[in-house]
């Protein structure tokens, strides 16, 4: 089922001053992954709360499947709902969590049994049917609170940071669960709101990148981080190298040094940014070279991050481990191909870390 | 139980810091209070058993008990202590819970002033409740046509208007734990609020309903100020029986034979709430 907003606003405490959505328009196809990414704040929370039913918006409508559900309460919006920290009935055993849903819905009885199985069977938790969420790990309770909401059949699934509350070890593994589920279940859109661009990198079909209560950008995970449209976007989903640069013919100049670059349509002489990923910035000499000086070295195992400062601008670059890896103070070159780089027409925000 | 949580959080003593001469200094903390406990309290219910067992005639004997438990009115005393607490509990729990649950989860402007009031209303004297009522409901009152607040049915109403604040302060104290994710979850599995109170509140409330109920019961069993106030001349509880018997008709021993069953009433009403409450695992 889809899940559509139409120019959805929403105000803390119904003060339109202060808004913690402002008009979002977005569509989520059925059956796709939508992550909505942000850091907090950004209003990515409120914008599935209002799928949700918990929050009502001031303006605009909230669809699913083409009804408009803005008005319905929401018992009556049958949505699979999963949060950060499980929100298991602690009183109730593992298998009645799971049924709750269903003898909410009136189920007969012998199909709840079956669905409650069924549901359980599908993220491995069958063996704990009998057990109380306080006997189970955060992990296992976060695999109990999806089957719960599973076990009602829902088209849509909404998803509230369901990993942050465990380690990373244990994220990773849910993580392939979740993309195992949305194979098993091709028909349930899911929207997922995380911080976490690993996560929404790794599961979802579509990225929607907010920031203050509004829609920043939205795309497909390859086309958000190969090809960013805004800086907020370009340092949000991965890490970037934002340079500020002036449009020359053919090229951009930064810090004296000139840049071959593609430029698009973008006119000679005006400011840009350039976005460059940290891994795709080598050391030495080579085409599209900066020098600067070492100001700081990560020995990060697998690789080296340098911070090399080049005219003022902190630039990161992320090296294979290296053998001999440069002092601090040391004068070094760096380098990256042309079309790893890409000029975005916004201006610098923050350092791009 | 809502406060064993907090019990079990403090930290025991570990056994090898009590060893060498610092080891009786617990038991010497401990000597002051037992003393005033003994002075003030154990002492007076010792007098107090031992006169229930000297009858005027002299000697000792249990006699006085014999008279009390064969009396007419001592036996319509205990039936009417007994049917008016757990009468007034039940109505304390059922009103608290329902006023509770507005107070915590329909948000109203002024939901924060009315829990602080709850909290300022467990301080009023209980006869003042009861003066209250006697202006409202009184035979000279504003509405003097009802005359059923000097019927055992005016001391229940009286005893629920000022016992049910204490069922409803650890009730909101227990709602304010709950997480509203849970409320949340239930929500969109489909269930409507009045399922929500049964299947996902209540639960969660039941040690609270627990604490509070035993304490407003046994409260109940004790109330003096309250019956008399209400001046209802045919409802005569446990404790008028002792006021009644021991200064109306200077009848020492028969009036501690009654408070000493008073006594172990509450007190066994208590054991049976720790055992009942322990059974639950709460």
């Amino acid at each position: 089922m889809s899940i559509r907003f139409d120019s959805v606003t929403v105000a803390y405490d119904g003060n339109v001053g202060s808004l913690a959505l402002d008009a979002l328009d977005l569509t989520v196809e059925p059956g796709e992954v939508m992550a909505l990414l942000g850091p907090s704040g950004s209003g990515k929370t409120t914008a599935l709360r209002a799928v949700a039913g918990f929050v009502r918006p001031v303006s605009g409508r909230v669809l699913l499947g083409g009804r408009d559900v803005t008005d319905l309460p929401p018992y009556r919006r049958g949505i699979g709902m999963v949060v950060q920290q499980y929100a298991l009935f602690p009183h109730l055993r593992v298998d009645e969590n799971v049924a709750f849903g269903l003898r909410a819905r009136r189920t007969p009885r012998g199909e709840i049994r079956q669905r409650v199985a069924e549901a359980l069977e599908m993220t491995g938790m069958a063996a704990y049917a009998r057990r109380y969420p306080r006997e189970l790990s955060g992990g296992q309770q976060q695999r109990v609170a999806i089957a719960r909401a599973l076990a009602i059949r829902p088209r849509v699934l909404l998803l509230d940071e369901p990993l942050s509350a465990l380690d990373a070890q244990l994220r990773s593994g849910m993580l392939a669960e979740l993309a195992r589920l949305h194979r098993e279940l091709p028909d349930v859109s899911m929207l997922y709101v995380t911080h976490d661009q690993v996560e929404a990198l790794t599961l979802a079909d579509r990225i929607a990148v907010m920031d203050k209560a509004r829609l920043r950008a939205c795309g497909t995970p390859r086309e958000l981080y190969r090809a960013p449209t805004d800086a907020f976007t370009a340092s949000f989903v991965g890490g970037a190298n934002l340079l500020p640069v002036t449009v020359g013919p053919g090229g951009v100049s930064f810090a004296g040094a000139e840049l071959k670059v593609e430029t698009g349509d973008v006119v000679a002489g005006a400011r840009a940014t350039l976005c460059v990923r940290p891994h795709l910035v080598g050391l030495g000499a080579g085409p599209n070279q900066l020098v600067g000086v070492v100001r700081e070295i990560q020995w990060r195992g697998a690789t080296h991050r340098l911070y090399v400062e080049v005219d003022g601008h902190a630039v990161m670059a992320d090296l294979r481990e290296l053998r001999d890896p440069p002092a601090h103070g040391e004068s070094v070159s760096l380098h990256f191909a042309a079309e790893d780089a890409v000029l975005l027409p916004a201006g610098v925000v923050g350092d791009g870390r | 139980m809502a406060g064993d949580p907090a019990l079990q959080a403090v930290p025991t003593r570990s056994a090898p810091r009590n060893e060498g001469p610092r080891r009786w200094s617990p038991q010497l903390w401990a000597a002051p209070p037992a003393a005033a406990l003994a002075l003030f309290f154990l002492y007076p219910l010792a007098l107090v058993v031992r006169q229930s067992f000297q009858p005027d005639s002299g000697g000792t004997s249990v006699r006085p008990y014999a008279d009390v438990f064969a009396s007419q009115a001592f036996r319509h005393a205990l039936w009417t202590t007994v049917w008016l607490a757990v009468a007034s509990t039940a109505g304390c729990l059922v009103l608290g819970f329902l006023l509770a649950l507005v107070i915590s989860f329909v948000p109203f402007p002024g939901a924060k002033g009315v829990a602080r009031f709850i909290d300022v209303y467990l301080s009023f004297p209980s006869f003042l409740i009861t003066l209250a009522l006697l202006f409202i409901y009184g035979t000279t009152g504003i509405i003097g046509s009802f005359q059923f607040l000097t019927t055992p049915w005016g001391v229940l109403l009286a005893e629920v208007t000022y016992f049910t604040p204490f069922v409803m302060r650890p009730l909101l104290a227990a709602f304010s734990q709950l997480d509203t994710a849970q409320l949340e979850a239930a929500s969109s599995l489909g269930a409507r609020a009045p399922r929500i109170v049964r299947r996902v509140i209540l639960p969660e409330a039941l040690p609270a309903l627990a604490a509070g109920g035993s304490l407003v019961l046994v409260l109940c069993l004790n109330e003096f100020g309250i019956v008399l106030f209400t001046g209802a001349k045919g409802v005569t509880t446990l404790p008028m029986l002792v006021y009644g018997k021991a200064i109306l008709e200077s009848d020492y021993p028969g009036a501690c034979v009654v408070a000493v069953v008073n006594v172990l009433i509450s007190v066994g009403l208590y054991g049976l709430y720790r055992v009942v409450s322990r059974r639950a695992g709460a």
